[in-house]
């Protein structure tokens, strides 16, 4: 019989050009953090995680470095990698020994370094994190121009502007302006979104998110050993998750991506939401906007809106607090920042601290249903994480 | 006008030149960022990456670009054409065959690409999309176009086989068609 399993701490580094630390530094921050938050001993815990890329960082084994430098040697564990979905992917690996009963405190930390290498290399590794051999190789798409392909696609198809995609990084900077931990934390206006200058055409800097180094870690607990540690336990009630193909040639769409549709799916049907009208179980979601684009396709992958009409929540200020469903009140990718295999990680802290109306002043989302979701991509749309988090009963009510 | 990979070779230069001076005056081959002020330890190490990858089963393929042809494989019992092509289908019990791929198509989506990988970035700026061959196949290469505005999707384009410049190999591009 499945185990019931949550989070019951959580810790999260400033996210930014971090060259102050290295990388066990920085994986300290939260892991440190995370542990004293769910009032644990490190004898306590019995499995620990770590999702890491890597590649443009130096040292290729983190979960060892990260384990002796935090004293936690001995313990079982292993390194999980899904690109930009290994945070996600970290907790699943993580929640799954739990359910299983292989273990029943595990700490998971997704942790990157991404400012070790110069930018060219990085857009390069990032670039060829799609299929190498025939995409890369010859045509060298970067990941801007991967999405760049979808947002060309998807402006063609359904009108929507330049505009619409600059309105989700006003959006997710004002979110960030009041995020201490972001890489950003500052408004930008419309105008001066446009005004950036293009990386791959149609998408301007403003549409990116930045390279980024930043760690955050969650503790895990069974039912039992959860109930014992707090009164407040954050569930994870559903996890879907869905793979898509290498080369982005073999799409069937570039308006949407299909992975992200499947593991949607099956979150909900897990979840008993219905995948008719998710917003209205939801009070907050937390999205994989690597670029301005990827959250519209977000909102409609998820069923926030119907297929073609994504720019359209934007446009009417649908996703700020108050309006259908509040998305990315952290900053989201785009400002928060991207540390790849931190931010699966750091969406679950945030949807935590959301649950429990812990958020900072000013972008804390009204909780009625107690249930929040995280969309974590990996490359674009090579993996797809859905993840529902749940109070057992709303506070407010 | 100095390429991508010119300027950041030049950058990479100026950090190398600055820890040799650090390692004349304390010995170590350490900077200071310019911004924090943090101490970064310059790597004494330098890697050069080139990998040497299989083409054996699908070696048909490179050797019918020099005769002009883009090759695919089929798979005979499903009928399914694998593009890039596949030495083995999804099916097991399935068999795959050579067939050529017709050169004409549409254009579905494209790009273009300003800020270039690395070892990209002695190129100019260059446009990559994704054509739909008359027969649903869909490639991605780059497109003989520069001005993302000049082309719109569903426009007719085909296929031709190009000599890669500077490095001097053949390749395939999406060439947009005059109407």
């Amino acid at each position: 019989m499945a185990r019931r399993v949550a989070i019951v701490g959580v810790g999260h580094s400033k996210f930014g050009v971090r060259n102050d630390v290295n990388i066990a530094e920085l994986a300290y921050e939260s892991v440190a953090e995370a542990i004293k938050s769910a009032g644990i001993e490190k004898k306590d815990i019995d499995l620990v995680i770590t999702g890491y890329v890597g590649g443009w960082s130096s040292e290729p084994l983190a979960p060892p470095l990260i384990l002796e430098y935090v004293g936690l040697t001995g313990k079982p564990g292993y390194r999980v990698e899904a690109a930009c979905a290994t945070g996600s992917a970290a907790i699943k690996a993580a929640h799954d020994a739990i359910s299983a009963g292989e273990a029943d405190i595990a700490l998971v930390v997704g942790v990157e370094k991404m400012n070790e290498s110069p930018t060219p290399t990085v857009v390069e590794f990032i670039g060829r994190a799609g299929n190498y051999f025939w995409e890369f190789e010859n045509f060298g798409l970067t990941f801007p121009g991967y999405y760049a392909l979808y947002a060309t696609a998807y402006i063609n198809k359904y009108g929507a502007t330049e505009e619409d995609l600059c309105r989700v990084a006003v959006k997710n900077h004002y979110y960030a302006s009041m995020n201490p931990k972001a890489q950003f934390p500052r408004k930008i206006t419309l105008e001066q979104c446009m005004q950036s200058r293009y990386i791959a055409w149609p998408l301007k800097l403003f549409d990116c998110s930045p390279i980024t180094d930043g760690s955050a870690a969650v503790v895990l607990a069974s039912e039992d050993v959860a109930k014992k540690l707090t009164d407040s336990p954050v569930w994870i009630k559903a996890i879907g998750s869905s793979i898509g193909t290498s080369n982005l040639s073999k799409r069937p769409s570039f308006t949407n991506l299909n992975a992200a549709r499947i593991a949607a799916q099956m979150a909900y049907k897990k979840a008993g939401i219905d995948p008719d009208d998710p917003a209205k179980y939801i009070d907050v979601a937390e999205v994989h906007d690597c670029f301005t684009i990827a959250e519209i396709m977000a909102y409609e992958d998820l069923g926030f809106a119907k297929p073609g009409e994504g720019y359209k929540l934007i446009r009417e200020e649908q996703t700020y607090i108050g309006g259908k469903i509040p998305v990315n009140l952290s900053g989201g990718l785009k400002a928060k920042g991207h540390p790849l295999a931190a931010t699966g990680v750091s969406m679950a802290v945030e949807l935590y601290k959301q649950l429990l109306g812990k958020a900072d002043k000013g972008r804390q989302a009204p909780i009625k249903n107690g249930i929040a979701l995280a969309h974590n991509i990996g490359g674009t749309g090579h993996y797809a994480y859905v993840t529902i988090y749940s109070l057992d009963k709303p506070r407010s009510a | 006008m100095s390429t991508q990979r010119e300027q950041a070779d030049a950058f990479l230069q100026q950090m190398n030149q600055f820890a040799e001076t650090m390692k004349q005056s304390i010995g170590l081959p350490v900077l200071l960022d310019q911004k924090t002020g943090a101490a970064l330890w310059w790597d004494q190490r330098e890697l050069k990456l080139r990998f040497i990858i299989s083409v054996e089963k699908t070696r048909k393929f490179f050797e019918a670009l020099s005769e002009g042809k883009l090759l695919a494989t089929k798979c005979k019992k499903s009928g399914q054409i694998l593009f890039p092509p596949q030495a083995y289908c999804p099916d097991d019990d399935d068999e795959p065959e050579w067939v050529e791929l017709p050169k004409e198509g549409e254009l579905l989506t494209w790009t273009v690409i300003y800020v270039k990988p690395y070892s990209f970035g002695h190129y100019p700026d260059y446009t990559v999309g994704i054509a739909r061959l008359t027969n649903g196949v869909q490639v991605l290469a780059w497109v003989r176009e520069t001005d993302p505005k000049k082309l719109r999707p569903g426009m007719k384009v085909k296929i031709e086989i190009v000599r890669r410049k500077p490095e001097n190999y053949l390749t395939y591009e999406i060439v947009p068609v005059e109407e």
